[in-house]
């Protein structure tokens, strides 16, 4: 039966992938594009509807987002038959389909790793979840702000690699 | 100095030079 064929479920984990992915990508978007920039123009007494009740929400879709876009990408990689050799960028493959996957599979890394041991971290102590000093918090808040900065610029190559191996 | 970070077009156009570098590491890796 066609529907549970492995080409299927290779489709099932790409389709759950691509799902994640834009949970992900769609919230650090939000966040660098309309949130940050429009948090100094709302006034201050209207902030903590932002800082309170939408900056948890949103956090909390983006880091699991990031969680199962790295989970299922990692099980498509290896049911497609390239995940060794894309992590070793495909280099001696002469593959230019998997060290393409590889780029884009390692910034999606990187950008993981920033989102649960950056961001994830700084924002616990700005949403005061984790104790700490204002100058902790402050310290903390600029960093993760930095580290969204950094995933958000790095998407770029990311999602040309995601996109753009389907060329190769 | 400022941070390019701190600006979200800065970011965006360091976003598409290391689009451009990692085009050319793949084909110079493949």
């Amino acid at each position: 039966m066609e529907f549970v064929s492995f080409d299927w479920w290779q489709f099932f984990i790409r389709w759950c992938h691509i799902l994640c992915g834009v949970m992900w990508i769609g919230h650090l978007w939000y966040f660098n594009f309309t949130q940050t920039p429009t948090m100094p123009k709302i006034p201050a007494e209207l902030r903590p509807g932002v800082s309170k009740y939408i900056l948890p929400e949103a956090l909390f879709w983006f880091r699991w987002g990031a969680m199962g876009t790295i989970v299922f990408g990692l099980i498509l990689a290896w049911m497609n038959g390239y995940l060794g050799s894309a992590i070793k960028l495909g280099i001696g493959d002469g593959s230019l389909h998997n060290t393409t996957i590889g780029f884009g599979m390692w910034l999606g890394t990187i950008m993981w790793f920033n989102v649960w041991f950056i961001i994830w971290p700084g924002q616990k102590k700005n949403l005061g979840i984790v104790q700490a000093t204002p100058d902790e918090v402050k310290k903390a808040t600029r960093t993760a702000g930095l580290a969204s900065r950094v995933n958000t610029m790095l998407s770029i190559p990311m999602l040309y690699c995601m996109a753009g191996v389907h060329v190769y | 100095m400022k941070n390019p970070l701190d600006s979200l077009g800065q970011t965006i156009t360091l976003g598409v030079v290391l689009t451009v570098v990692v085009v050319l590491l793949i084909h110079a890796i493949a």
